[in-house]
């Protein structure tokens, strides 16, 4: 495992990005090629930093949570999620059961929804034109139930320190009636559709192939590093919020090559279904939001929490010196750790299977360059 | 080929479906917009009183994460006469929507009801400074939110809330 491999002078430099579109946002990648290989790839971030980490520091807890919406821009209830439990924890509240619910149906929805742009998008990164179709007509579907929970379709600002902003709306469950037999249908099309199809197969079996060994030692974590074989998600083996209350599995890939970490997350979303129906069921009407005072203002202290993003392991780090603003924010992003894998992938692989790679462990640039 | 050709058959039962897309600038074909929609922010009008609800305390201001906002306070005339409760009132509000990240904290941390998300989203305007909006534009579109959506006062859920900010502003120990 060298990373380290000087460009021979015969090897010629291709420049991909920062514009190109099957790079998924602003990423360059600068790639070394000896014919149709590639002999040493690397990537270069950093064209959508923000800062978000240093500007948390300046900004009132809440006002943060409209940060992190911003950092994963396809899963951000996911986002959201994570830094008001690390706040909670900091804070030690007791967060009524009702809200609890809510957020776990509305974060598996968007890790429903955050799959399937991925399946859409990959479609298009190894030459299909229609997955994206209809990966966005059922995420479409996700976000205009979204759009009457929180009011906004993509940077919702819904869930708040202690609780969520406000109770679900009184047409939720018809709507979710409806919603998750067309969601299930729609995933079952989608792996009709796509996943057996010999052209598919072709350009993913086998392809960008990574040991569990090597994505341990990357740091890979999520579908990515469940497709290599290894039992490890957030949700099961360190349980947060109520997922403990939950019967689900974990799909887990055997070959850890682009087809398996294709199908890993396609099984993902209907275990996500799994989790929403049950949660349905178990929620009971009550209060959604904590008895607390309107300027938030934990003790000092600091606190870590693990979250599964639908990218990985997503954590955050607060600590907070007593004040209204925390002294500092720490984002441990899913994203940017999984990239750390793509110079071992595309060593040796062709140049045409590039964008099949990178589109296979589903980067977000937000998140990578926060 | 099977494969190939179980994923046609999808494409093809999805052929005689009816389609999905709405088409956008279309006003009649448009997808109608969910009830809580967060659109731009918005100044209602009190029609009790015939004023606005603003009494521009700068709550919104000094809570909005991006500083779009900015506004002025006067004393209020109609409390002078003793029409009104509310000894001062908004004098000028400006917001500049093209910053607005459309979180909705200015409506949370308001304490008189006075701003609420209306359903207005569209950036598009004539000229450049278009997205900047005075305070007779903001309460004409709040006004056309309160008539769309039949708004009703909340001032009883909002009462404890003033209590808890002048706690905290005070800085009472936790």
């Amino acid at each position: 495992m060298t990373i380290d491999q000087s460009p021979n002078s015969m090897d010629i430099m291709v420049n991909m990005g920062p514009q190109h579109p099957s790079t998924h946002g602003v990423f360059r990648l600068v790639i070394w090629i000896d014919g149709e290989r590639i002999v040493r790839a690397e990537p270069h971030i950093g064209y959508l930093h923000r800062g978000s980490e240093k500007l948390s520091e300046g900004e009132s807890y809440n006002q943060v949570i409209t940060l992190f919406d911003r950092l994963d821009y396809v899963a951000n209830l996911n986002c959201e999620l994570a830094f008001c439990i690390a706040v909670e924890k900091l804070m030690a509240i007791e967060v009524p059961e009702r809200s609890h619910y809510i957020r776990v149906i509305l974060s598996e929805l968007n890790r429903i929804a955050s799959h399937m742009l991925f399946y859409g998008v990959y479609g298009l990164d190894v030459g299909a034109m229609t997955p994206i179709l209809y990966g966005f007509r059922e995420r479409e579907r996700i976000q205009e139930l979204f759009e009457s929970v929180t009011g906004a379709r993509m940077m919702h600002h819904y869930f708040w320190i202690g609780g969520v902003k406000e109770d679900l709306p009184d047409d939720f469950e018809r709507r979710m009636k409806v919603l998750l037999p067309t969601l299930k249908q729609g995933i079952d099309e989608c792996d009709r559709l796509l996943s057996d199809s010999e052209l598919f197969l072709a350009r993913t079996k086998g392809i960008g192939t990574i040991t569990a060994e090597d994505a341990i030692d990357f740091g890979v974590t999520g579908p990515s590093l469940r497709a290599t074989g290894v039992l490890e998600d957030v949700r099961i083996s360190e349980p947060y919020s109520i997922y403990d209350r939950f019967d689900y599995g974990i799909p887990v890939g055997t070959n850890g090559d682009c087809w398996d970490r294709y199908y890993v997350r396609l099984e993902e979303m209907r275990q996500s279904i799994r989790i929403i129906e049950q949660a349905m069921e178990q929620m009971m009407p009550g209060e959604t939001m904590a008895k607390l005072r309107r300027i938030t203002r934990p003790p000092k202290g600091e606190s870590y929490v693990r979250t599964e993003s639908p990218r990985g392991d997503f954590a955050v780090f607060v600590v907070s010196d007593g004040t209204e603003h925390p002294y500092r924010v720490k984002v441990r992003t899913p994203s940017f750790a999984n990239l750390q894998a793509l110079q071992h992938l595309l060593r040796d692989a062709y140049v045409a299977d590039a964008v099949v790679i990178l589109g296979s462990i589903d980067i977000v640039l937000g998140e990578v360059d926060r | 080929m099977i494969g190939n050709i179980k994923g046609l058959m999808v494409t093809l039962r999805t052929m005689l479906r009816s389609p999905v897309t709405a088409q956008y600038p279309e006003m009649d074909k448009r997808t109608v917009l969910a009830k809580r929609f967060m659109g731009f922010p918005a100044l209602l009008w009190d029609y009790s009183v015939d004023e606005p609800y603003c009494t521009g305390c700068m709550v919104c201001i000094r809570d909005c994460p991006t500083q779009c906002m900015s506004a002025t306070m006067q004393d209020n005339l109609l409390h002078t006469e003793g029409k009104s409760k509310r000894r001062k009132i908004v004098e000028s509000f400006e917001i500049n929507l093209g910053r607005c990240i459309l979180c909705g904290i200015c409506v949370d941390v308001c304490n008189f009801d006075a701003i609420e998300m209306s359903h207005e989203h569209e950036l598009s305007k004539y000229k450049r400074d278009g997205n900047r909006v005075d305070l007779p534009a903001l309460l004409d579109m709040g006004k056309q939110f309160q008539r769309k959506i039949g708004w009703q006062p909340t001032q009883a859920k909002n009462v404890g809330a003033t209590e808890l900010v002048d706690n905290g502003a005070k800085g009472v120990p936790e």
